[in-house]
């Protein structure tokens, strides 16, 4: 075996990169052992198959990854922050922008809000769980080992360096010779895999386990924005699964799909690859307008307006998020009829959007708002999520796009989408219900605080990148020279960036402060809310509802509270539950150690691997656990402790 | 577990029938991972380089027995699935193990004719064409071989267990992931086999 492939070479960088990860490894397993948390971990997170605390483990490690991203971030401002800098070089600097891409969309927004579904979904739909709570974990842990995979090529073997679209022939071994591709490959693979069976498990929980009563157009706006989400899971992962697939015999195997020659087609892949890839960028969009229409009605204190026209404006965008491929790459000789079709798509996609913003728009007017951190967060994103837009549509001109392809333009158009659209989102979601889940609010104060410097700092930072694509500076460009007068405004940028990373920081220091200093919520319906989590206690109890909720009218627990429509008739009865498993974490581990080995081509512990899956895919076969009851004096027990407040 | 004795075994509590959609849903992810098969196929059938063309290489007689098994084999997995709703525990084990054996005998021939392609020189290196065409077959084959470690730990489990609402529902699951496969094969045998060799 050849060693010298695992080697990074090079930079104090890297070395320092190596250096904090294993120092933070090592401090975690020394903590651990020392305060005697071993068992807690494994009992309490990970044999854990409780869609909460699945969520809760989802949203803390897309934090995590939003600062490994962030990172990424600021190393690139830092480069370009002035002509002919000498902090990275071309190669890092590819590998950068590709991990930081990849990261913040696929392990940062998209798990964020797959976490915030965990938690809320089932309690907005008045069930106890998820239909399958065993799959759940597997999706979790496939998503988490996915991420770590990528993780470690920074310090071992490589990064991927073709920019997180990888297109070939530039992502081709010939072009790309490191293992930093194969990493792509299989890290997208295998958490893909976790990503696609949250579809189908989430798909099954809202359509067959909603309170009786609650018909599909009763829903609350974030669980039909879910919904629809997973119907887009299911129809556009499988072609990132084949995509990635042939990436991999490609570069694995020597196969032609790609290749420049012997009847391989590059083009094939910017098509599979968008196929997936708009969709997906819908994928973390969708459920954002799910959070913001909710924030919006509870802070307004009025009905969402226009509800049917929401529900039909996301179907409708969801159907077109299929046909608009091929506008990433107009330039690359289509031919004009080719392009006007997805020019044409892709404009009226503004159509059922404009739909959304004005519903939220007339939802405001009149109403009685409360300026909350969420709601902050939500009013931010309506004018600068509609800046995003328009220069989405001029981008959508095909003819224009030959202007802009490529510019640092561009990159200020999907910052400008994905920033308010899906960050801002799942922030303003993060304080919206974090105190459903540790039964206090996060500090408003600090909130706003860390708001402000988001919201200011996000415009200081991308605003320029529109000016600075229109005078050409193209985007993944490592550096520039004085003259291209580039540089002041790459500057403000790069100051721009510094603030958004105070801002995140301010962010994660009031998770700290309100976890050692809030009052604790005594009521669990701190916003005085509409739907049915609110309607449980905080922290809720792991059946979430004593009893299961009969439900009525559109905001079913505003109705009752409002009109007396009572919620909670039945009797208390034992309540099933599932019980803990490990195996989802063990199929987790060594799915991360199949996709090392075949990183490194390493076939003969591939295969062991592999083996391994097999036999834990049996073990869960076999499997003849059918849980547990809680029995009546226990729910009335716990029931009694949770109403005093007695939280612990 | 409320046991619901109006429907069948396989769908008399809520989990079982969520398991069932659940499938349902799945099989419906599994729709355009095999579209997007094809596409890439079709894209490539005529990409062959200085390699072989599917009409030199195809030979019509294994696939016809391929074919045959696979048919009968969705044949045979209906009996089961029939005996096991009357509660014939004995039957619905010989008519699994006869749908087994016929997946075992088709991903044999499969073997067989990929040994031979790359005994003619059609490799997965050799052209755009050959490459799309081992996935695409590959990835077929992968699915039966699958289902055949599945289908066996399933037989094992009703053997064990006998047919209860746990077993008949992962049995009643197995066979509509083997039908699919027999659906997906018909589409292969089509427009990859009988539109290759005219
Ligand atoms: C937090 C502040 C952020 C900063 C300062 C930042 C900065 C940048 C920069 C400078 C580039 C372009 C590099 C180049 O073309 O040379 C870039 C690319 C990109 N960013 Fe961000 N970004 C941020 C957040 C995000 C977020 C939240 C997302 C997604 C949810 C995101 C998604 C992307 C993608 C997809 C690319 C394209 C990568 C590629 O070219 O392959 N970014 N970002
Ligand atoms: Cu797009």
């Amino acid at each position: 075996m050849d060693l010298e492939k695992f080697k990074v070479h090079g930079e104090p960088l890297i070395y320092g990169a190596m250096i904090s990860i294993a120092l933070a490894t090592i401090g975690i397993l020394v903590g651990l052992t020392y305060f005697k948390k071993w068992g807690y971990l494994w009992r309490e997170w990970l044999t854990t198959v409780d869609h909460k605390k699945i969520g809760v483990m989802y949203i803390l490690a897309a934090l995590l990854m939003l600062f490994r991203g962030g990172v990424d971030a600021i190393m690139m401002r830092l480069q370009t922050a002035a002509p002919e800098m000498k902090f990275l070089d071309a190669q890092h600097y590819n590998e950068v922008f590709t991990t930081h891409g990849l990261i913040m969309i696929l392990f940062m927004a998209m798990p964020f809000i797959i976490g915030l579904m965990n938690v809320i979904v089932p309690l907005q739909i008045g069930a106890r769980d998820v239909a399958f709570p065993r799959l759940n974990a597997v999706s979790f842990w496939l998503f988490f080992f996915g991420a770590m995979l990528l993780n470690i090529s920074f310090v071992i073997g490589g990064s991927p360096d073709a920019g997180w679209s990888a297109y070939f022939p530039l992502a081709s071994l010939e072009f790309s010779p490191t293992v930093g591709n194969n990493y792509y490959s299989l890290a997208l693979q295998i958490s893909g895999i976790g990503t696609l069976i949250t579809g189908v498990n989430f798909i099954v929980t809202i359509l067959k386990m909603r309170a009786p009563g609650m018909k599909l157009m009763k829903m609350p706006m974030f669980t039909w924005s879910v919904l629809i989400t997973n119907v887009i899971i299911v129809f556009a992962f499988p072609v990132l699964t084949v995509a990635l697939a042939l990436m991999m015999f490609d570069r694995l195997f020597g196969s032609q799909f790609f290749t420049m020659a012997n009847g391989g087609m590059d083009m094939l892949w910017a098509n599979l690859f968008w196929v997936w890839g708009h969709p997906e960028v819908y994928i973390v969009i969708l459920p954002a307008f799910g959070i913001y229409s909710e924030i919006i009605a509870t802070f307004s204190k009025k009905n969402l307006y226009g509800y049917t026209s929401m529900v039909f404006s996301m179907l409708i965008i969801s159907l077109l998020s299929f046909l608009v491929w091929a506008h990433h790459f107009y330039t690359m000789g289509q031919g004009a009829m080719v392009n006007s079709f997805f020019s044409i798509t892709t404009m009226a996609i503004a159509v059922p959007t404009g739909v959304k913003i004005f519903n939220w728009l007339f939802t405001l007017r009149k109403g009685r708002i409360t300026f909350t951190t969420p709601m902050l967060y939500t009013l931010a994103f309506i004018p600068i999520f509609t800046i995003g837009g328009v220069t989405g549509v001029m981008l959508a001109m095909a003819s224009a796009d030959y202007q802009y392809h490529n510019t640092m333009f561009l990159v200020a158009h999907f910052h400008y989408v994905l920033i308010p659209g899906a960050v801002f989102a799942v922030i303003a979601g993060f304080h919206y219900w974090f105190p459903k889940v540790f039964g206090f609010r996060l500090n408003e104060r600090l909130g706003k605080h860390s708001f402000w410097w988001i919201v200011i700092s996000f415009n200081v930072t991308f605003f320029p990148l529109f000016f600075l694509g229109l005078m050409g500076m193209t985007r993944r460009m490592y550096t520039y020279s004085e003259e291209s007068g580039f540089g002041p405004l790459n500057m403000l940028s790069f100051v721009g960036a510094v603030g958004l990373a105070i801002g995140f920081v301010l962010l994660v220091y009031n998770i700290y402060w309100s976890t050692r200093y809030m009052p604790r919520d005594t009521t669990s319906d701190p916003w005085d809310g509409r739907t049915l989590e609110w309607a449980t206690h905080s922290p809720m109890p792991v059946y979430n509802f004593a009893i299961v909720p009969k439900v009525q009218t559109r905001d079913a627990f505003w109705s009752a509270k409002q009109d007396n429509m009572p919620l909670f008739e039945d009797k208390i009865t034992k309540i099933h539950m599932p019980s803990n498993t490990g195996k989802p974490f063990i199929l987790g581990v060594i799915f991360f150690f199949l996709g090392f080995f075949l990183v490194f081509s390493m076939w003969i512990p591939a295969i062991v691997a592999g083996v391994g899956v097999l036999i834990m895919l049996a073990a869960m076969s076999f499997d003849r656990d059918h849980g547990y009851y809680i029995s009546v004096d226990e729910v009335m027990a716990t029931e009694k402790k949770l109403m005093r407040g007695e939280t612990v | 577990m409320k046991i619901d004795a109006s429907k069948p075994l396989e769908y008399s509590t809520e989990e079982n029938s969520n398991k069932i959609f659940g499938f349902w849903v799945f099989l419906g992810a599994e729709i355009p991972l095999f579209a997007t098969l094809f596409t890439v196929y079709f894209v490539m059938v005529d990409r062959f380089a200085s390699g072989p063309s599917g009409s030199e290489l195809f030979e019509i007689g294994p696939v016809l027995i391929e074919t045959f098994l696979l048919l009968t084999s969705s044949f045979t997995i209906g009996l089961a699935v029939h005996a096991m709703r009357l509660g014939y525990k004995k039957a619905m084990m010989v008519f699994m193990a006869l749908t087994l054996l016929m997946g075992l005998g088709f991903i044999g021939i499969e073997i067989d004719e990929f040994f031979t392609y790359v005994h003619e020189g059609a490799t997965l290196q050799t052209s755009g064409f050959l490459s799309s065409l081992f996935v695409l077959l590959g990835t077929h084959g992968a699915h039966v071989s699958f289902g055949f470690l599945w289908g066996t730990a399933i037989m094992i489990q009703v053997w064990r267990q006998g047919i209860n609402p746990a077993t008949a529902n992962k049995a009643f699951i197995f066979s509509l992931f083997w039908h699919f496969l027999d659906v997906v094969w018909i589409f292969i045998f089509s427009f990859v086999y009988l539109k290759g060799l005219m």
